[in-house]
């Protein structure tokens, strides 16, 4: 599955679609492979502030418990429910129904800091 | 945790085999094995509704001979193994004068004076000494052939079925065991295994296993067989409630803690005996329950077993179950506290979720009737 282009990426394998000062945050294509069988999602409180780079929720597999980090600071302003009876979607849709919050954040030297689509393919590249 | 000693990880002979299939490989007592192939449920349920093939070369065989050996035997297992005929295999505890368990074991009996150990892969040099140990003074002979011996576990209700074809043979009863032939190599074939459902665990010469298990997957094509790696082995082990060394039994619990009084059924003097009866006499503080969430929240081992604001104990093992789609686990529990349909609550994160006590097991074994 390709990379967004229009996304941003941390080096943890999350992404953000940005539009203005709102993004949707989940995580990306590798990691739910690397994962496998996503079977719980715990999504963040709405209203509740997030740093960049702590955890914002947790996914687990059968086997793991992992972490999802934040890619930007900022307030979740939505959080995908669905997730809570369809868990799957992660793996599914990865990139579009498997989304798991959304973020208001102000801070835009954040967002820059993150990485292309360009340079996260790359990085995997190394992988 | 079950950590081998040793450093430097051994190879199975079908490390290549699984590469090639795409498993993702993990270390496990000492030993790289295939955790997943595809992924984990879908292995569970493959094993439920079908057949699955698991690779377990890394477990040890230890073969005990020689006049005296049922003396041996007698003093170290906590089960009954007098009654055990030849072709026969029991499961048992072997425990410390403590009576806390040195390993759980499979005993095969091959003929008078001459059984197997079927032991855990961390454990097999602990068990090779200690039955050295208590050998002292008896004509025994002791072996240890686990680097000889390769094991392939066929587990499911089409196992039969499997077997049955690739060996030309009828396939050995529940607990029983026999010599037979697959792809013309001399295994042995117990119908025995650790999944809930009937099954067979194949024993091979180790240089020939990889023919043994191409010939397994090529028969079991038609039947819809997969190779299944140790995720899936562990789920369907905690769903039937079966005890994995370093999780629910270990050199700090005893059987009746672990709820396995039924394994120190010995009329006979054996190491451990003195407090294992007490403890059946007068019971213990704690004691191993199984537990279901009531959320849909997955347990997972150390996590904090709390009752009214009260930490009672400890999750052991913890997943969710394919089978019963929810999070499942056995803890280590205030005796009080473990009684069937009790609430508990598990702290998870920080945040305390509610669970219930069930009756063990969870799975019940399933005898080949196919879903």
């Amino acid at each position: 599955m390709k990379n967004p282009e229009n996304f941003k990426y941390t080096k943890e394998h999350e992404w953000i679609s940005a539009d203005g000062s709102v993004g949707i945050v989940g995580i990306t294509d590798f990691a739910q492979h690397a994962l496998t069988d996503v079977v719980f999602v715990e999504l963040p409180q709405k209203g509740k502030n997030l740093i960049q780079l702590k955890t914002a929720a947790v996914i687990e597999s059968v086997k793991s418990v992992s972490d999802v980090y934040s890619p930007v600071s900022g307030e979740v302003i939505e959080v995908n429910e669905k997730l809570l009876s369809n868990p799957e979607l992660i793996n599914k849709d990865p990139y579009g129904t498997g989304w798991i919050f959304k973020i208001r954040f102000e801070n835009k030297d954040e967002l820059n800091a993150l990485m292309s689509s360009e340079e996260y393919t790359e990085m995997m590249k190394e992988h | 945790m079950c950590n081998a000693a040793d450093s430097g990880m051994k190879n199975t002979p079908l490390l290549e085999t699984h590469k090639k299939l795409g498993a993702r490989i993990v270390g496990f007592a000492g030993w790289n094995m295939p955790a997943q192939y595809t992924n984990i449920i879908d292995e569970h349920i493959t094993t439920r509704t079908k057949v699955g093939l698991f690779d377990i070369c890394h477990m040890g065989e230890i073969i005990a001979s020689g006049k005296d050996v049922r003396k041996l035997i007698r003093k170290v297992m906590t089960r009954d193994m007098e009654s055990l005929e030849e072709n026969r295999a029991k499961y048992s505890l072997m425990c410390n004068e403590k009576g806390n368990v040195v390993d759980d074991v499979f005993l095969y009996r091959f003929a008078s004076n001459k059984y197997m150990m079927v032991v855990n892969a961390c454990n097999t040099k602990k068990d090779f000494e200690w039955l050295k140990l208590n050998s002292k003074g008896l004509e025994v002979d002791i072996n240890d052939v686990s680097d000889k011996t390769g094991k392939l576990d066929v587990q499911g209700p089409l196992s039969k079925a499997v077997i049955e074809k690739a060996s030309g043979d009828n396939a050995p009863e529940r607990f029983c065991h026999k010599e037979t032939n697959i792809e013309g190599v001399q295994v042995i074939i117990s119908g025995t295994g650790y999944t809930g459902e009937q099954g067979y665990e194949v024993y091979t010469p180790w240089e020939d296993t990889e023919k043994v298990w191409n010939s397994i997957i090529k028969i079991g094509r038609d039947y819809g067989i997969k190779p299944i790696g140790l995720g899936a082995r562990d789920t369907l082990r905690l769903e039937s409630c079966y005890s994995l060394y370093g999780h629910e039994i270990n050199e700090n619990t005893t059987p009746v803690e672990a709820g396995l009084s039924w394994t120190a059924d010995s009329k006979y003097e054996y190491i451990g005996k003195p407090v294992i009866s007490k403890q059946k006499e007068f019971g213990t503080e704690m004691k191993l329950a199984a537990f279901e969430m009531t959320d849909n929240s997955i347990p997972r081992e150390k996590y904090e077993v709390v009752c009214e604001n009260e930490a009672i104990g400890k999750v052991v093992s913890g997943t969710y179950s394919p089978t019963f789609k929810k999070g499942i686990g056995i803890a280590m529990i205030k005796r009080i506290h473990a009684k069937v349909d009790s609430a508990i609550s598990i702290n998870i994160r920080n945040t305390v979720h509610r669970a219930k006590i069930v009756k063990r097991p969870f799975y019940h074994y399933n005898g080949g009737n196919v879903k």
